[in-house]
C-alpha cells in the first residue's frame, strides 16, 4: 500500500485501492498486448506487402477456425474481466455495519458534512483512519457526485433520494475529493477584495479529505492545511466550538467567528460586505435598516429576521433578487448562528 | 464506361426509362407493384418508430404506476370511462371505414372511397370533440399536471374528497400520452384529407391505390395506440 | 460519355437532363433547393456537415485554449460551460449523426445498389429540410443565450437551468425526425431497390454498415424524441415526471436519453467501419476477409447496443442486479468489433497495399479504434468504472472512438469518393501532410487526457487543481497542430474544386460497384439499370479494364 501515484493512478489512500489497482493494471497490460498484436501486425503487412510492380494480391481464403478462434476466445478474457469487476464493485456496495456514518449533503456549490455527533463542516471531510467510513449523500437542488480517487470511489448525490459511499482510509494525511456530476456555475464571478475574480460552479466544488490519527494533537494546535494531524476524537469535539485565536489563546469573539463561518459557508458566494449586490444583497448597512420584501411589504432586519432568513429564506423575499438562497436549517448550530448574526451587526 | 457489370448503355434504354411510364410511377421504380411495396415498407416502418416513441411512455407510465398504484386508482377514477369508451367506439369504427375506403379503392370505386373516407374523417371529429370535453372537464376541475394540478385543494373537492398531491403525476401522463395521441389523430387526419383530396382529382384508381392504403395504415397505427391507452388510462388505472 | 447522349423525345426542356452529369444536368440554385436527387441531397448534406464539423470545432478549440492556463484564461465560468455543451451539441446531433448516412451515405447507397435513387427522393429532401430547421433551432439557442446543460441534459439540472434549453432540445428533437428518415428511406432502399443479381450476399459492407446503422436511427431515436419533449413539457408546464421534489426521477431521464444515446454510439461508429471496410478491400485490392463476419457483425453491435445503456449511470443507484446485467452485456459488445478489426488486419495479408490518404485514414482508424475500443474495457468494467466515470479518461474514450474512429472513416471516405462526387482529383502529397498533422495532433491532444482522467481530473470543469497544469498544456498544444492539419485539408480541397486535375471514372482502380458509373455520375445513376454478376470485392474476377477504365496512362504503370 502506498500513496505514491503511479503512472496512470493517483494515490492509494483506502483499503480499495489495492484491489483496484491490480484490476486497472490488469486491463492496462491486456490492452497493451492486444494493441501491440493488432497494430503490430497491420503495420508489418503494410510494410510487407507493400504495392509493388508485378506483384499481385492473393485472393482471399476461408478463415473459419481463425474467425471462431477470435470470436470465442475473447469471450473468456471478457467473463473474466466482468466477473472481477463485479467482485470489486459488489464489495463496495456493502459497507461493514460498524461503519462510521456521515451524512453529506450538496448543493450548488458546496458540501456540508454532519458528523455522528451534531457538528458540521463545510467543504472539508473529516475521517479517522483504520475505521469504515459510511458516507450518506443527499442534494438539495440538481444531482452531484462525491468523487474521491485517492479512495477510488465515487457516488452520486440526487435529489429527492439518499445513496451511499463507503470506504476505510489506510493513511494519515489529505487527498482531493471533487464533484463528478456537471452542476453548473454561477454566472458571475465574485469580485476580491484584492482585485481577482473569484468563479465558483461545479469546478469549484472540491476541496480535501482529512484522515485524522486515531491519537494525535489536540484539535486546537493544529491549523490551515495541518488540520487532519489532530486527533479524530478531538477534531469531533472541536468542530462545535468557535475555534482558538492563536494570539489569546481563547476562543475567537462571536464576530469574528461570524466573519469565519461568512467564508467557511460560503455566504460570500453571493453576500458582498462592502456594499456591491451579488446573487444576494450586501450585507453592508443592511442590519437595522428597513428593506422592500417581493410582496410589496417591508420588514425591519433584526435578530429574527436574519435568523429566519438563513433558516428560511424562501419565507422573507427581498425585493429585486430571485429566491434562490439555500436553507442552513440543520447545517448551523445555534452558536453558529448566533455567530453570524454578531458579524452582520458589526457591519451596520 | 465500364461494363462488365453493367449492360450496354444504349439512347433506347433512355427511353424506356421513361416512354410507356404510368403518370403514377416515379422514374425509379421498375413497376407498380415495386412502388407499392416500398411505400407499404416504409409504413411499416413508420409505425415501428411511432410505437417506440410511445413505448418510452408506456415504460414511464409503468413505473410511476409500479411505485403508487393506489394513487393512481384513485386518481383513474376521475377520467370519464363512458367519454373513453364512446371514443374507443368511435375509433373502432373508424378503423372499419378506413379499411372499407382501401377495398373500394381497390376495385376501382372512387365514390364508394370517397364515402368511407368522409365517414373515417368525420369519426376523427368526433373523437376530438369529445376530447375536448374531456379535457376542459378536467382543467375545470384543477386535474392538471405537475406545478398546475389543484385538485388537492378543498376548493376542488369532488363528491367532498380531494385527490392527494402526487395524483398529480397521473394526470402528467394522461396528457403526454393523450395529447400526443391527439397530435397523431391531427396528423392522421391530414394524410386522410390528402388522400381524398388525390381521390376526387381522380388520382386513384384500380392500379393505383397506395395513398389510400398507406393512409389507412397509418389510421390503423392512431386506433391501436387508443386501444392500448384506454384501458391503461381509463380502466386499470 | 454519357453526357454525350441525346435528349430523349418528349423531353421537356425545363426538366434535368436524365442522361447529364448530375452537377451540370439542371442549374441554378433553385434547382440544387428543391432537387430530389439523392446525390445533390447528399452534397447538401455533406456542405453542412462540413459546416457543423467546422463549428464544432471552432469551440473544441476554444475549450482547449481556456484550459491552457487554471482560472480564467479567456472565458468565465458560464460562457465556458455553454461552449463545451454546444461543442458536444453540435458535434453529436449536428455532425457526426448526420454525417456519414445522411452525406455519404446518401450519395453512394443507391450508386451500390446499382439504383437510379432512393425508394422515396421527396422524404428524403424533406429530411434534409428538417435538418436544416432543427439546425436553425440549435443556433436559435446559441443566439438567445446557449445551453449549459452539458449534450446529455441531465435533469433537474436541465429543467432547473435559465438558459435556452427549450430552443436546444427542440432542435435536437426536429434532427431526430430527419434522422429517422435518412433511416427509413435507406431501409426501403436496401430492400426494395437492389439490381438484379445484387442479393444479399453481394452487397457491399458500406450497405451492411447503413443497414445495421438505420435499423438503429428508426428504432433509437423516437425513443430520444420522447424524452425531450417531455423535458421540454417539464420546463414549460412543470410536469413534474423528472423532478423529485413532485414525486418525479430524476434518475429516469437519464435511462430514457441513454437509451438513446448509447445506440447512437453505434449510429456513430457503424457507419465509419463501414467506409473503412470498402478501404482496405480497395487498398489492398483484395476481398475483405470473413465478408460475413464482418457483415453480421454490424448487425451484432446494432442489436447489442439497444441492451448496454446502463453503463453510463453505474455511479447513480440503480439496482445491483441492473449493474451487473449492463456490465455483462458492455462486455459483449467487444466481439463483434474484434470481429471487425481481426478481420481487417487479416485482410492486409498477402494484399497488394497502395498507401493512399484514404488508406492512412483506413489505418488510422485501426489503430485509433483499438485505443478507444480497449479503454471502454476500463469503463464497462463495474469496479474500475467507480473511479474513471466524469473523468478525462472518459472524455479521451470517446474521442477516441468518435474522433478516431468515425471521423477518420468520414474523412478516408470522403477523400476516397471526393473524385466520384465532384469530378476532380486532390493533391495526394499535400493530402497526405495533412494526414500527418491531423494523426499526431489528435493523439497529442488525447493521449494525455487518458493519463490525467485516471489520475482523477474530473471532466467538465472550467478550473483544475496545478497537478494537471502540463497535461493540460500538452493537449491544447495538441489541439492547435490538429487544427493545422484541417486547414491543410481544407486548402487540399479547395484548390482540388477550383483546379483540380479531371477524375478517371475509377481513380482507385477498385471492384466496388459505384466506380461503374460515370464520374462525376449522371443524374439517373445508370443509362441502363446494371446487372449484377459478381461480388464488390472480387479483384480476381474483375476485367483490368473494368478496374482501370479511363485511368490516366502513366498511373496506370505503375500498377502490377
Ligand atoms: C463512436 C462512439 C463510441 C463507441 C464505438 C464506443 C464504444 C464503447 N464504449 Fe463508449 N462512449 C462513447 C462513445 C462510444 N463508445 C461516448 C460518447 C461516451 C460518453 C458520453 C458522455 O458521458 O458524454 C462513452 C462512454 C462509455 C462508457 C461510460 C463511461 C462513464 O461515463 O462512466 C462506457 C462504460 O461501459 C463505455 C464503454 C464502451 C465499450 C465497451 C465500447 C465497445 O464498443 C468497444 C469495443 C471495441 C474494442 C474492445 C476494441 C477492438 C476489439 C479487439 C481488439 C478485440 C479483442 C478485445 C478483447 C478481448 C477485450 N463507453
Ligand atoms: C464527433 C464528436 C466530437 C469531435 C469530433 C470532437 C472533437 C474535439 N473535441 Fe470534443 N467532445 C465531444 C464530441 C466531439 N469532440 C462531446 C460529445 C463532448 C462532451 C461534451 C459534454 O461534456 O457535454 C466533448 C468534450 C470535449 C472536451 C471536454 C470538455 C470538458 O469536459 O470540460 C474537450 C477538451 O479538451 C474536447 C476537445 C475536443 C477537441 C480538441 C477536438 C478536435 O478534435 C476538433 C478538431 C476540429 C477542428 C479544429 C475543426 C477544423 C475544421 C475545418 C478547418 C473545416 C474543414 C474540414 C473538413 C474539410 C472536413 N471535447
Ligand atoms: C446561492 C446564493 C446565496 C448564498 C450561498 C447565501 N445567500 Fe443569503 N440571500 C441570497 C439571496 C438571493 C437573498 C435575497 C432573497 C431572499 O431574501 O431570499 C438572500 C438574503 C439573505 C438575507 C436577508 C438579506 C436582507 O437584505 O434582508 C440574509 C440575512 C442572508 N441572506 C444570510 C445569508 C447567510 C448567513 C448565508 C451563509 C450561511 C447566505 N445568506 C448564503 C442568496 C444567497
Ligand atoms: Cu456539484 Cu458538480
Ligand atoms: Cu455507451
Amino acid at each position: 500500500m502506498n500513496t505514491e501515484p503511479t503512472m496512470q493512478l493517483p494515490g492509494q489512500w483506502s483499503t480499495f485501492g489495492v484491489g483496484y489497482d491490480w484490476l486497472f493494471y490488469f486491463i492496462y497490460w491486456l490492452s497493451v498486448v492486444l494493441f501491440v498484436a493488432v497494430v503490430g501486425a497491420a503495420l508489418y503487412f503494410v510494410v510487407k506487402y507493400r504495392r509493388r510492380p508485378g506483384v499481385k494480391s492473393e485472393p482471399t481464403g476461408h478463415y473459419l477456425l481463425l474467425e471462431i478462434g477470435w470470436t470465442v476466445s475473447p469471450l473468456i478474457l471478457l467473463v473474466m474481466l466482468f466477473h472481477w469487476g463485479f467482485a470489486g464493485y459488489v464489495s463496495l456496495t456493502a459497507p461493514p455495519p460498524d461503519a462510521l456514518d456521515i451524512r453529506v449533503r450538496a448543493r450548488k456549490w458546496s458540501w456540508d458534512f454532519e458528523y455522528p455527533n451534531g457538528g458540521h463542516s463545510q467543504d472539508e471531510l473529516h475521517v479517522p483512519v483504520g475505521r469504515p467510513v459510511r458516507l450518506i449523500l443527499s442534494s438539495e437542488d440538481v444531482i452531484h457526485a462525491m468523487y474521491i480517487p485517492g479512495f477510488r470511489v465515487k457516488r452520486d448525490a440526487v435529489p429527492g433520494s439518499y445513496s451511499t459511499l463507503w470506504f476505510e482510509a489506510t493513511h494519515v494525511g489529505r487527498t482531493r475529493y471533487f464533484c463528478a456530476e456537471y452542476c453548473g456555475a454561477a454566472e458571475q464571478p465574485v469580485h476580491e477584495a484584492d482585485g481577482t475574480d473569484r468563479y465558483t460552479g461545479h469546478f469549484s466544488m472540491n476541496g480535501w479529505v482529512n484522515i485524522h490519527p486515531v491519537d494525535g494533537p489536540a484539535a486546537e494546535s493544529v491549523s490551515g492545511e495541518n488540520t487532519w494531524r489532530s486527533g479524530w476524537a478531538s477534531y469531533l469535539e472541536n468542530v462545535l466550538r468557535a475555534p482558538i485565536d492563536p494570539a489569546t489563546g481563547h476562543e475567537v469573539t462571536p464576530a469574528q467567528w461570524g466573519e469565519l463561518l461568512y467564508a467557511r459557508n460560503q455566504c460570500n458566494t453571493c453576500h458582498s460586505v462592502n456594499g456591491s449586490a451579488m446573487t444576494g444583497p450586501t450585507w453592508q448597512h443592511m442590519f437595522g435598516q428597513n428593506v422592500d420584501l417581493a410582496d410589496g411589504t417591508h420588514v425591519l432586519v433584526d435578530e429574527n429576521y436574519v435568523r429566519e432568513s438563513i433558516l428560511q429564506p424562501a419565507v422573507k423575499v427581498v425585493r429585486g433578487f430571485n429566491p434562490v438562497m439555500p436553507s442552513y436549517q440543520g447545517s448551523l448550530t445555534d452558536r453558529q448562528l448566533d455567530a453570524l448574526i454578531a458579524y452582520i451587526r458589526t457591519l451596520r | 464506361m465500364s461494363s462488365a457489370t453493367t449492360t450496354e448503355a444504349s439512347h433506347g434504354a433512355h427511353a424506356e426509362a421513361h416512354g410507356h411510364h404510368p403518370p403514377f410511377l416515379q422514374h425509379h421504380f421498375d413497376t407498380p407493384a415495386h412502388q407499392f411495396d416500398a411505400a407499404k415498407m416504409g409504413m411499416w416502418i413508420f409505425i415501428c418508430t411511432e410505437i417506440l416513441m410511445f413505448g418510452g411512455l408506456f415504460v414511464a407510465y409503468g413505473l410511476f404506476r409500479g411505485r403508487e398504484p393506489e394513487i393512481f386508482h384513485l386518481a383513474h377514477e376521475r377520467l370519464d370511462k363512458i367519454m373513453g369508451a364512446a371514443n374507443t367506439i368511435v375509433l373502432l369504427f373508424s378503423s372499419l371505414t378506413a379499411a372499407l375506403a382501401v377495398r373500394q379503392s381497390q376495385v376501382g370505386d372512387r365514390k364508394g372511397t370517397t364515402r368511407w373516407l368522409i365517414i373515417t374523417l368525420l369519426c376523427a371529429c368526433v373523437f376530438l370533440v369529445v376530447k375536448y370535453f374531456e379535457y376542459t372537464h378536467k382543467f375545470h376541475d384543477g386535474l392538471l399536471p405537475g406545478t398546475h394540478f389543484r385538485a388537492h385543494l378543498p376548493a376542488y373537492a369532488h363528491h367532498g374528497h380531494t385527490l392527494p398531491y402526487r395524483a398529480h403525476m397521473f394526470f402528467a401522463l394522461y396528457f403526454m400520452m393523450t395529447g400526443l395521441h391527439g397530435v397523431h389523430v391531427l396528423v392522421g387526419m391530414g394524410i386522410l384529407t390528402w388522400v381524398l383530396k388525390r381521390n376526387l382529382r381522380g388520382e386513384i384508381s384500380k392500379e393505383y391505390f397506395t395513398p389510400v392504403e398507406i393512409g389507412a395504415l397509418y389510421w390503423h397505427l392512431v386506433d391501436l395506440v387508443w386501444i392500448y391507452l384506454f384501458p391503461l388510462l381509463y380502466l386499470v388505472g | 460519355m454519357a453526357t454525350e447522349v441525346a435528349v430523349a423525345p418528349g423531353h421537356h426542356e425545363d426538366e434535368p437532363d436524365h442522361m447529364a452529369n448530375y452537377l451540370i444536368a439542371a442549374r441554378g440554385v433553385k434547382s440544387w433547393l428543391v432537387t430530389l436527387d439523392h446525390k445533390r441531397i447528399g452534397v447538401m448534406y455533406l456542405a453542412s456537415v462540413i459546416l457543423a464539423f467546422f463549428m464544432g470545432g471552432m469551440f473544441a478549440l476554444l475549450v482547449r485554449l481556456e484550459l491552457l492556463t487554471p482560472g480564467r484564461t479567456i472565458m468565465g465560468a458560464a460562457t465556458y460551460n455553454r461552449v463545451f455543451t454546444l461543442h458536444g451539441a453540435v458535434m453529436v446531433f449536428l455532425f457526426i449523426i448526420p454525417s456519414i448516412p445522411a452525406a455519404m451515405g446518401n450519395f453512394i447507397l443507391p450508386l451500390m445498389l446499382g439504383a437510379k435513387d432512393v425508394a422515396f427522393p421527396r422524404l428524403n429532401l424533406l429530411s434534409f429540410y428538417i435538418y436544416v430547421v432543427g439546425a436553425l433551432f440549435s443556433l436559435f439557442s446559441i443566439i438567445s443565450g446557449a445551453v449549459d446543460t452539458g449534450w446529455t441534459f441531465y435533469t433537474p439540472y436541465s429543467t432547473t437551468s435559465s438558459s435556452s434549453v427549450v430552443s436546444m432540445t427542440l432542435g435536437v428533437f426536429i434532427l431526430g425526425f430527419s434522422s429517422i428518415l435518412t433511416g427509413l428511406n435507406f431501409l426501403v432502399t436496401i430492400h426494395k431497390m437492389r439490381a438484379p443479381g445484387l442479393h444479399w450476399r453481394r452487397l457491399p459492407l458500406f450497405v451492411w454498415g447503413m443497414y445495421a446503422t438505420s435499423v438503429m436511427q428508426v428504432l433509437a431515436t423516437p425513443v430520444l424524441a420522447i424524452t425531450l419533449a417531455l423535458l421540454a413539457m417539464e420546463k414549460v408546464l412543470g410536469l413534474g415526471i423528472f423532478d423529485a421534489s413532485l414525486g418525479g426521477d430524476p434518475v429516469l431521464f437519464q435511462h430514457f436519453f441513454w437509451f438513446y444515446s448509447h445506440p447512437a454510439v453505434y449510429i456513430m461508429i457503424v457507419p465509419g467501419m463501414a467506409i473503412v471496410s470498402e478501404l482496405f478491400a480497395t487498398f489492398s485490392r483484395r476481398a475483405i476477409v470473413g465478408y460475413f463476419a464482418v457483415a453480421m457483425s454490424s448487425l451484432g453491435l446494432a442489436l447489442l447496443g439497444f441492451l448496454v445503456w446502463g453503463h453510463h449511470m453505474f455511479t447513480s443507484g440503480q439496482s445491483e442486479f441492473s449493474t451487473m446485467l449492463f456490465s455483462a452485456l458492455t462486455m459483449l459488445v467487444a466481439i463483434p468489433s474484434g470481429v471487425k478489426v481481426f478481420n481487417w488486419t487479416l485482410t492486409l495479408y498477402k494484399g497488394s497495399i497502395w498507401l493512399t490518404t484514404p488508406m492512412l485514414y483506413a489505418l488510422s482508424f485501426l489503430v485509433l479504434f483499438t485505443i478507444g475500443g480497449l479503454t471502454g474495457l476500463f469503463l464497462g468494467t463495474l469496479s474500475t468504472d467507480i473511479h474513471l466515470h466524469d473523468t478525462y479518461f472518459v472524455v479521451a474514450h470517446f474521442h477516441y472512438v468518435m474522433m478516431g474512429g468515425t471521423v477518420m472513416g468520414f474523412l478516408g471516405g470522403l477523400l476516397y469518393w471526393w473524385p466520384k462526387i465532384t469530378g476532380k482529383m486532390y493533391d495526394e502529397s499535400l493530402a497526405k501532410v495533412s494526414w500527418f498533422f491531423v494523426f499526431v495532433g489528435f493523439n497529442a491532444v488525447f493521449i494525455v487526457q487518458f493519463i490525467m482522467g485516471s489520475r482523477g481530473m474530473p471532466r467538465r470543469y472550467y478550473d483544475y487543481v496545478p497537478e494537471f497544469r502540463p497535461y493540460h498544456q500538452f493537449s491544447t498544444v495538441g489541439s492547435w497542430i490538429l487544427a493545422v492539419g484541417f486547414f491543410i485539408l481544407a486548402y487540399v480541397l479547395v484548390k482540388s474544386l477550383r483546379s483540380g486535375a479531371k477524375a478517371p471514372p475509377n481513380p482507385w482502380g477498385s471492384a466496388g460497384f459505384e466506380w461503374n458509373t460515370a464520374t462525376p455520375p449522371i443524374m439517373q445513376n445508370f443509362a441502363v439499370t446494371p446487372t449484377i454478376t459478381r461480388g464488390p470485392y472480387d479483384y480476381h474476377e474483375a476485367t483490368e479494364e473494368e478496374l482501370w477504365d479511363g485511368f490516366p496512362e502513366d498511373f496506370k504503370k505503375s500498377e502490377p
